[in-house]
């Protein structure tokens, strides 16, 4: 059960161990279950990307991580900061953790900004709450702070508010807070979703700068392969709330094996391939989570679930490792082995896959 | 045959301050003369980050607003300043698509009726045959007859958007104006889309003016692409000429910031354009894109640089246009 056992870097815990996370809400009209068995492990300056779209679970999972769930919600499994279970921990403990080991910044900053306090004092309040210290020390570290996530005349913006910063400055904002104490683990969910392109580029180049800099390890949440491509070290898939391909940035890329990953890649039009006529659209709508499709939540919406026959509609797949350096263990660890939670046979997955999709891709356009 | 001619479309929405008496300080630029046009069955990409007018020139050409300066010639006939009574029947020509399918179908009324409507208010069909015509079209968008009686927030939102563009081709326009019509949809379901946007253009022979922020999109729809910065165009060209030789630094910048589904190691290094967009009221003098350009001169702060052609049908405004070399460097 340890994620020790398959710890890339023997003797040592990861910095991050996710074990078989669950999160269920109950709701009238049933248990919604967000998230089904998530397990990952990420050492320092190691970025997962965890790609789905909306009703995935990807954001579920992040809330979870630093036990952001509330009321009703049913967290099961294990989260260990550097050995810390966070599960089930008292919310001193939790609070603690957040904000002091572990930062998290939002897709909106405005909505994660207080719009009547100066930006400083925010920054300010963060910190103190953590390091305490005197206000003046408190306020040096603002402005470095700012500096450091490149706000131009930082000693002086420091007063400004919010609504005087544009939105890829309040994401810089927010990632200055979120980094105020150095943690070693930021969790960013959909960070640059609302940015412009040219903005993005610059809020995910200072991310990779940051983190070479400071040595945390990300976990990212996106529904844009691209930014993972960008971004990530391991990528986790996720479909109806559980993980359907978990492996390298490298390999997803190269030689996805899941139906869904071929599907997702397909519907992407990207510029680094040669356009084509027609998109390989998946038919049909994501699932929903109160009422999920029998068996693999993909059969409805997947071309070869006929290829297998009754297993797809009945029996839920399990994450398997495939190919070299598949594990089958808890933690993924850096090595790249790759796990696909898929019916089909290992040997026909790349006979399956759609022209076009994995590395006939990477050579053309470049 | 050209569709739409636009000429020199400006809009500027005025600024109002003062403590005790409100009074216009100032202006927005929104759009700064602006020229495009559109051939019959054609695509029409127009691409820009936010803020850069690309939304308020799709709405002028739709008529929903009206254009401070410029003119919009559509079939041959001037329609810039047409009045609500002679707009109703260019109704039936232009239509429009919005990113937000949820807020722009009313929530109290059935898809059927939301779809209806447009041939109900023009006076062309009621009754029995409007109900048959309605469900032909929820047909033709990948829906059927069973949807008719419900209500839009049972849908998803790609099936909403599908609503959408049934309402949209319901008067079988030649002109649909599509505002970010995939930019709120989740991947899977944005292929559809635009899947189905192309099925219909081959179908009923629409011309498309196709804006959106993602270049990715814009090129797999797009016959031709208009780059848009600071409510001025930068850059249009033919689709396979600007993706493969983007001469605009501008364009150069924003084709490198896409984010390509592929591991970064295996990428090509980047440029990042830094700074933020100026200020529209104010905008820089001479070129707009100078305070973020690498390229810049005393030279682009003094003389804007005009849309001018550089090679057949590729229009750069821009003093020093990056050649195909150095493209291929810097992306």
């Amino acid at each position: 059960m340890s994620p020790a056992s398959t710890s890339p870097s023997p003797g040592r815990d990861p910095l991050v161990a996710v074990d078989d996370l669950h999160v269920e809400f109950p709701t009238n009209r049933g248990v919604v279950r967000a998230v089904t068995g998530v397990s990952f492990s990420l050492g320092r300056g190691e970025t997962v990307g965890i790609v789905g779209e909306s009703g995935s679970g990807k954001s579920a999972t992040a809330l979870a991580l630093l036990g952001l769930h509330r009321g009703s919600a049913r967290v099961h499994g294990s989260v260990r900061l550097d050995g810390q279970e966070l599960v089930g921990a008292s919310d001193g403990l939790l609070r603690s953790v957040r904000g002091g080991r572990a930062g998290m910044i939002f897709q909106d900053p405005l909505s994660a900004l207080h719009p009547h306090y100066r930006v400083g004092d925010q920054i300010i309040e963060a910190y103190r709450t953590h390091r305490g210290g005197s206000k003046r020390a408190a306020r040096r570290r603002a402005v470095e702070l700012l500096e450091m996530v490149r706000i131009p005349r930082a000693d002086r913006r420091v007063d400004d508010y919010p609504h005087q910063f544009s939105g890829g400055m309040r994401q810089r904002i927010m990632i200055a807070m979120a980094l105020s104490c150095r943690p070693d683990l930021l969790v960013a969910d959909e960070p640059t979703t609302a940015l412009d392109v040219t903005t993005q580029a610059e809020v995910l180049g200072l991310l990779r700068d940051l983190q070479a800099e400071l040595g945390m390890a990300i976990v990212l949440i996106t529904h844009d392969l691209g930014v993972v491509g960008e971004m990530a070290d391991q990528v986790v898939v996720m479909y109806a709330g559980r993980v359907v391909e978990q492996a390298s940035v490298e390999s997803i890329f190269s030689e996805p094996g899941h139906p869904y990953t071929w599907g997702l890649l397909g519907s992407l039009v990207s510029l680094d391939r040669p356009r084509p006529d027609r998109l390989l659209a998946i038919p049909g709508q994501p699932p929903s989570l109160v009422n999920p499709p029998t068996g693999c939540a993909f059969h409805p919406r997947c071309p070869h679930a006929e290829t297998v026959g009754a297993a797809c509609q009945h029996e839920i797949p399990l994450l398997l490792g495939t190919g070299a350096g598949g594990g089958t263990g808890p933690g993924l660890g850096n090595g790249g082995g790759r796990r696909v939670a898929c019916h089909l046979p290992v040997e026909r997955r790349a006979e399956l896959r759609p022209a076009g999709i994995g590395t006939t891709s990477e050579e053309v356009g470049s | 045959m050209t569709l739409l001619e636009v000429e020199g479309l400006t809009k500027h929405f005025p600024v109002r301050g003062g403590t005790l008496i409100r009074h216009q300080v100032g202006a927005v630029h929104a759009v700064d003369g602006v020229d495009l046009h559109l051939a019959e069955g054609e695509t029409l990409g127009l691409v820009g980050e936010s803020g850069c007018g690309k939304s308020t020139t799709g709405r002028m050409i739709a008529r929903l607003l009206t254009p401070t300066a410029g003119r919009i010639t559509f079939e041959g006939r001037d329609i810039t300043t047409l009045g609500e009574r002679e707009l109703r029947p260019l109704r039936r020509r232009i239509q429009i698509i919005f990113q937000d399918p949820l807020s722009s179908l009313n929530p109290r009324m059935t898809v059927g009726t939301i779809i209806g409507a447009p041939l109900k208010v023009q006076g062309l069909l009621t009754g029995a045959p409007l109900r048959a015509r309605v469900e032909d079209l929820l047909r033709r968008v990948g829906l059927g007859p069973e949807h008719y009686d419900r209500y839009p927030h049972e849908f998803s939102g790609g099936q909403r958007q599908r609503v959408g563009i049934a309402r949209a081709t319901a008067l079988e326009p030649r002109l649909v104006v599509c505002d970010e019509p995939v930019s709120a949809l989740d991947v899977s379901v944005q292929a559809q889309i635009v899947n189905l946007l192309q099925d219909l253009q081959n179908d009923i022979g629409l011309s498309y003016v196709f804006i959106a922020h993602d270049l990715a999109v814009v090129r797999q729809v797009s016959d031709r692409v208009a780059v848009m910065y600071m409510g001025k165009i930068v850059e249009t060209a033919t689709r396979e000429e600007l993706y493969r030789a983007p001469r605009h630094p501008y364009t150069v910048a924003l084709l490198a910031a896409a984010p390509v589904p592929a591991a970064r190691r295996a990428a090509p290094r980047k440029i990042v354009l830094h700074g933020d967009l100026p200020s529209a009221e104010n905008p820089p003098s001479g070129c707009r894109f100078r305070t973020r350009c690498w390229k810049a001169t005393d030279r682009c702060a003094e003389v804007e640089p005009p849309l001018a052609n550089t090679a057949d049908g590729h229009l750069v405004a821009c003093h020093f246009p990056v050649d195909g070399r150095e493209a291929a460097r810097q992306t």
